[in-house]
């Protein structure tokens, strides 16, 4: 029996609407209000008639010859409100006839993206509009998993459309000679919409782990459509072998395990089988960058079967050549952790010192965090335990105040009296 | 479609240069000016005298307020202005980029709304 055409319907447009967003925006001229609207309203027809009348076979052709019908309805409307004030508005409006030749449909997605990604719109907007537009997110969802109100979500996104409208964003894919600096654009969106899911369990869960679900999506779109720059492939590779911890993460009651303490039984072989294979034909392709160097430093966690295996001498190598790429206070930070792990607690305490007059770094939690682990390690019970307290007081995230606090318990009762 | 390039500096920072600089940098407007009134992108563009020449008149309750420099003292004045004609923000922020000025000061973007 068929599945309900309700459920159906439900299935297309998590699977399509992208797709058919895009070819809309680029038919209605880059008119993304417009665009959604009629998406919209498609969507509204089948649910009403496909349970009566039958679904069709090419569900995706239906869907859009409707909403192009809906658009085209929606223009002479305005155009009649407008009183045709001059003769050119009396004319049929002008949308491009209907093309749905597959090859063009992925086109406009690659289009889409590279739209919702232009520098012009602030990086939250980029990430909300991919969202919204690539991947079908509702507004409500897009708010709960970034922590901020719907309407605060709402607005971002009017603003952006109206910015593209208003200012002409242009619906394109960049020309060759701007696409590597766009394009590491559009992998930092990606990255971005992945480290908001991955980020331990603030906001709403489920929907945190789509954001995985969704970045993983995006990348390996344009890894087809881009297949050049061996970047995109490291960057595939990298949300692989970080994703595929995801059963292993968190505890029956949503509490974070950290890597060494995780069942790494339950880690997602297959999964780190293609990150791994994606990773070695970019290196050998002679991909550049933070990302092949962030995916080698996953790829050498998902090779350990046991903690112990970790080989934490080339990690810390890793994470040193990663600070001369982008360099940054918490790559130092997990620098500093890794010749810990291969040279001993006292030598990372060592590298953690400087960083802690840093600007920027001072008030995260992560840095006291971090020093307190290795006190830890050192048995340095009572500076552990003042280190894990200042975490505590810096800490935003209840899974990790939790771990921060179990950490706490444990110096104070190792601490002698 | 029409996109004002907004040009600004620091003001003091841009006096402290020696005069062969300022030479310089005349030189590359000059350039960048020729260049984009042979592309077709050029409509209007003037460099401005300095805000201490600035005058803000406002009327309020039919009375004219007049002021002497400009309505808030920023880290950067507006100091010059291009009118260029663009197919896209595309085009007209790479057009931006090349204005001399954008390597020191910052260039504002905006689309003129058509009447």
């Amino acid at each position: 029996m068929e599945a309900p055409s309700s459920i159906r319907i439900a299935a297309i447009y998590r699977e399509e609407s992208g797709r058919i967003l895009a070819r809309l925006i680029r038919l209605l001229g880059g008119n993304f209000d417009l665009a959604e609207e009629a998406l919209h309203e498609a969507f509204t027809a089948a649910i009403a008639q496909w349970p009566t009348e039958g679904a069709p076979d090419n569900a995706r052709a239906w869907i859009l010859r409707a909403a192009r019908n809906k658009a085209i309805d929606r223009l002479r409307r305005k155009t009649r409100l407008e009183e045709l004030t001059q003769a050119e508005l009396a004319e049929e409006p002008i949308v491009p006839p209907m093309d749905d030749d597959e090859p063009g449909l992925e086109d406009d997605r690659l289009r889409l993206i590279f739209t919702c990604c232009n520098p012009a719109l602030g990086a939250d907007a980029q990430v909300a509009l991919t969202l919204r537009t690539l991947c079908g997110l509702t507004t409500e969802e897009i708010a709960r998993a970034f922590l901020v109100p719907v309407p605060t979500m709402a607005q971002r996104l009017v603003r952006a459309k109206q910015k593209i409208a208003l200012a002409r964003i242009p619906y394109r894919v960049p020309p060759a000679s701007e696409l590597p600096e766009r394009l590491s654009a559009v992998m930092a969106v990606v990255y971005l919409v992945f480290t908001e899911g991955y980020a331990a369990t603030a906001g709403d869960a489920l929907i945190r782990r789509d954001l995985c679900g969704e970045a993983i999506r995006i990348a390996r779109l344009l890894r087809d459509l881009l297949p050049d720059p061996p970047e995109l492939d490291c960057l595939l590779a990298l949300l692989l072998l970080h994703d595929a911890r995801r059963e292993a993460r968190l505890d029956p009651n949503g509490d974070l395990i950290v890597l060494e303490d995780q069942d790494r039984a339950r880690w997602d072989r297959p999964q780190i089988a293609e990150g791994l294979t994606l990773l070695e034909h970019a290196l050998r392709r002679g991909a550049s960058g933070p990302y092949p160097i962030q995916a080698a430093i996953a790829a050498l966690h998902a090779r350990a079967d046991r903690p112990e295996q970790t080989d934490w001498p080339q990690i810390a190598a890793l994470y040193a050549a990663l600070h001369r790429v982008a360099p940054s206070p918490i790559i130092e930070l997990n620098h500093a952790v890794a010749v810990s792990m291969s040279e001993g607690p006292e030598a990372g305490l060592a590298l953690l010192e400087p960083l802690e007059k840093r600007e920027g770094i001072r008030g995260y939690h992560l840095l006291p965090a971090a020093r307190a682990d290795l006190l830890r390690r050192a048995a340095r019970f009572p500076e552990a335990a003042e280190a894990y307290t200042t975490a505590l007081t810096l800490v935003g995230n209840e899974a990790e105040r939790r771990y921060l606090a179990r950490r706490l318990a444990e110096a104070l009762r190792a601490t002698p009296r | 479609m029409q996109y004002l390039l907004l040009i600004y500096n620091n003001e003091s920072e841009s006096n402290a240069r020696s005069a062969d600089d300022k030479q310089a940098m005349y030189g590359e407007y000059g350039a960048f000016t020729k260049s984009i009134i042979e592309s077709g992108n050029f409509k209007a563009g003037d460099a401005l005298q300095p805000v201490a020449t600035a005058t803000t008149v406002r009327v309020r309750d039919g009375k004219q307020l007049v002021t002497d420099g400009p309505f808030a003292e920023t880290r950067e004045q507006l100091g010059g202005y291009y009118l260029i004609e663009a197919k896209d923000l595309d085009e007209a922020r790479g057009i931006a980029a090349r204005i001399p000025g954008a390597k020191t000061g910052s260039i504002e973007v905006r689309p003129v709304i058509k009447m």
